[in-house]
């Protein structure tokens, strides 16, 4: 018997990780994407290696899944990593007054926490803002957007899967019936149209969702809310700097090799594929972030861009928990051979992947048990020397 | 950033099997924004045909090398104030010494095989980052800190070097950088790669490597050090040590 074969649109965390996965279960999996690899969302994160602490006292759900899937991640994927932790820093009065529910909702969510006098702090962290009032260390990360999702995809190739970049999808195919078997798509390096037929086709086009959905006649799951980052041209920090409070706009600094990010906003926004960057918000980084770090004044801007999440649930803006959703439209529209996987984070692509491979294989009659909480994954240039 | 610029943007165009040409793309653009803004845009409003790599925006991925009026930029960090003006026409071509893919994607393959071989570093402890900026100086418990390399393997090296246009046999300046980073005295399976005839002695010293380099790397004078470390390895060798 051949194996089934799997095609999933999006080559963004949520569609490499679901490619590995699907890999590791026996399946023959292609993916498609209409730019280079991570081109969208995903490329674009602050790349924080979340512990949970930012959802912590608001989605306790989100922080569990964040402080499981971090160690996963390290574990899994060092490569990509700066293992460094993060901070929590309260600068003024109001901040100290979010911190007893801070500290036992973090307990609560089984992420480690630690509390640090203000000396302690600048010890560890001597361009952080020294008025600070208190401070809180726990487990957060960062990493290398593109790294990460190159090790994903480099062992889903090493294993056996496809990758078709500059493939654009331009519309599903259908049974007669109006069940999914495939998808019609525009290989844009070739300027040719293709036709390829799959048992199952993984919708996992992130804030883009909407424009497969539609193509089945089905509403888009998902709202696109964009957020600023700012990268300014010096290392000041060596791990991740939270304001002690609600989360909020430019509360974030991360190190990233000689720079650190700031981030980020929220607002709502149809079509993404170019946002612009506006100045007010800019402004809005540089002020917040050297509320955190009062040397990101001396700093020069080195990359100022627009990064669109795909949020889930209804609603806009920051009280959207950052859950992420998988649908069999079988299940909720009648519409069988389309799965819809979105929101979600960075930090869960790995859950993400495990919950939508399932819900595949369950329709396939595939059974096979995830196993890449233990599966290390290959170098990430795998994904460039193995020929397609 | 109100002010408002008209650039003309002259775009490398290769499809598989056609001849190259170049499409000029007329933007109103804002000079602050990054010329990967630019290409962006030509393919969100213009010509969705248009391929090109990029994925950070702000140069800790190094997808988005090109050449901008034939200079290698990582273009999400190169302002449109900085390389042109207002009426000019840009000329934004793919990376050099690459197969292209389309457009402005290069093939990065090969030049992922030669960083695999020599294991370039992909994090390290950030004591030996080498990092000159006296601003964020050094406390005792940064020896316990993990970072990323700066090496973005963006290939924009291997397109400005003189020796790599004559053969792609050369290891190139990012590998031979990696080489030297590893240490040819704590990873001695080094020697026979870099002291090769595609190794580090093809290197002339053009140093085009190191002034297009986005992320401070300097490979070309890692090569020079590079070549001190392999004599000595030599004569090490020689004199039986």
């Amino acid at each position: 018997m051949s194996k089934p074969h799997i095609i999933i649109i999006g080559a963004g965390f949520t569609g490499v990780a679901t490619a590995h996965d699907l890999a590791l279960r026996g399946c023959d999996v292609t993916v498609i994407e209409r730019g280079d690899i991570c081109n969208g969302t995903s490329g674009r994160t602050h790349g924080l290696l979340h512990s949970g602490g930012r959802y912590a006292v608001k989605d306790k759900e989100s922080a569990v899944e964040c402080i499981e899937e971090n160690m996963i991640l390290r574990r899994i994927v060092p490569q990509v990593i700066e293992p460094n932790g993060g901070l929590f820093i309260a600068i003024e009065e109001s901040d100290l007054s979010y911190a007893e529910q801070f500290i036992e909702s973090c307990e609560e969510c089984g992420i480690q926490i630690d509390e640090l006098t203000p000396q302690q702090a600048l010890k560890l962290e001597p361009n952080i803002n020294p008025n600070l009032l208190s401070a809180f260390i726990i487990p957060d990360g960062t990493f290398d957007p593109l790294r990460l999702a190159l090790a994903f995809a480099g062992t889903a190739k090493h294993n056996g899967a496809r990758f078709r970049t500059f493939t654009e999808v331009e519309g599903l195919l259908t049974d007669g019936q109006g069940n999914v078997n495939g998808v019609k798509v525009l290989d844009r390096a070739a300027n040719r149209l293709l036709e390829l037929r799959a048992d199952v086709v993984v919708n996992a086009t992130g804030a883009w969702a909407g424009q497969i959905t539609g193509m089945a006649g089905l509403d888009a799951p998902v709202q696109p809310t964009p957020g600023i980052m700012v990268a300014y041209d010096q290392r000041l920090v060596q791990r991740a700097v939270n304001r002690l409070n609600v989360p909020g706009d430019g509360d974030i600094v991360l190190p990233q090799r000689r720079m650190v990010v700031v981030g980020t906003t929220s607002f709502d926004a149809e079509n993404v594929d170019y946002i612009p960057v506006t100045e007010d918000q800019v402004k809005l980084m540089l002020e917040r972030g050297s509320e955190l770090i009062p040397g990101i004044r001396n700093t020069k801007p080195r990359g100022i861009y627009m990064a669109t999440r795909p949020l889930v649930g209804g609603g806009s803006g920051r009280s959207i928990a950052r859950t992420f959703k998988c649908f069999d439209h079988k299940e909720t529209h009648g519409i069988d051979g389309l799965v819809t996987i979105t929101g979600g984070k960075a930090t869960t692509l790995r859950i993400m992947a495990e919950k939508t491979a399932d819900v595949v294989c369950a329709k396939l009659g595939i059974d096979m048990s995830c196993v890449t909480k233990e599966t290390p994954l290959l170098s990430y240039r795998q994904y460039y020397t193995i020929p397609n | 950033m109100s002010e408002k610029w008209t650039i003309t943007l002259r775009t490398y165009r290769q499809k598989e099997g056609e001849a190259p040409r170049y499409d000029d793309f007329t933007l109103d653009v804002d000079p602050d924004e990054y010329v990967l803004d630019a290409v962006e845009r030509v393919w969100a409003f213009h010509d969705r045909s248009l391929c090109f790599r990029h994925a950070c925006h702000h140069s800790t991925c190094g997808a988005c090398g090109m050449r901008v009026n034939g200079v290698e930029k990582l273009t999400c960090i190169t302002i449109l104030r900085d390389v042109t003006q207002n009426g000019a026409t840009l000329k934004v071509e793919p990376l050099r010494n690459f197969p292209v893919v389309s457009d402005l994607a290069v093939d990065m393959g090969d030049f992922y095989k030669k960083n695999e071989m020599v294991d370039a570093r992909a994090v390290l402890p950030v004591i030996e980052a080498e990092i000159e900026h006296p601003s964020s100086a050094w406390n005792p418990n940064d020896a316990q800190y993990i970072r990323l390399s700066d090496c973005l393997e963006c290939g924009m090296c291997i397109s400005a070097c003189p020796v790599a246009a004559t053969t792609s046999e050369y290891l190139g300046p990012a590998p031979l950088a990696a080489a030297q980073d590893r240490g040819i005295r704590r990873n001695p399976e080094l020697l026979n790669i870099v002291d090769s005839e595609d190794g580090l002695w093809r290197c002339h010293s053009a140093f085009e490597c190191t002034a297009v380099c986005p992320s401070f790397v300097d490979p070309g004078r890692r090569i020079m050090d590079l070549r001190k470390q392999v004599i000595g390895a030599k004569l090490g060798q020689l004199f039986g040590k």
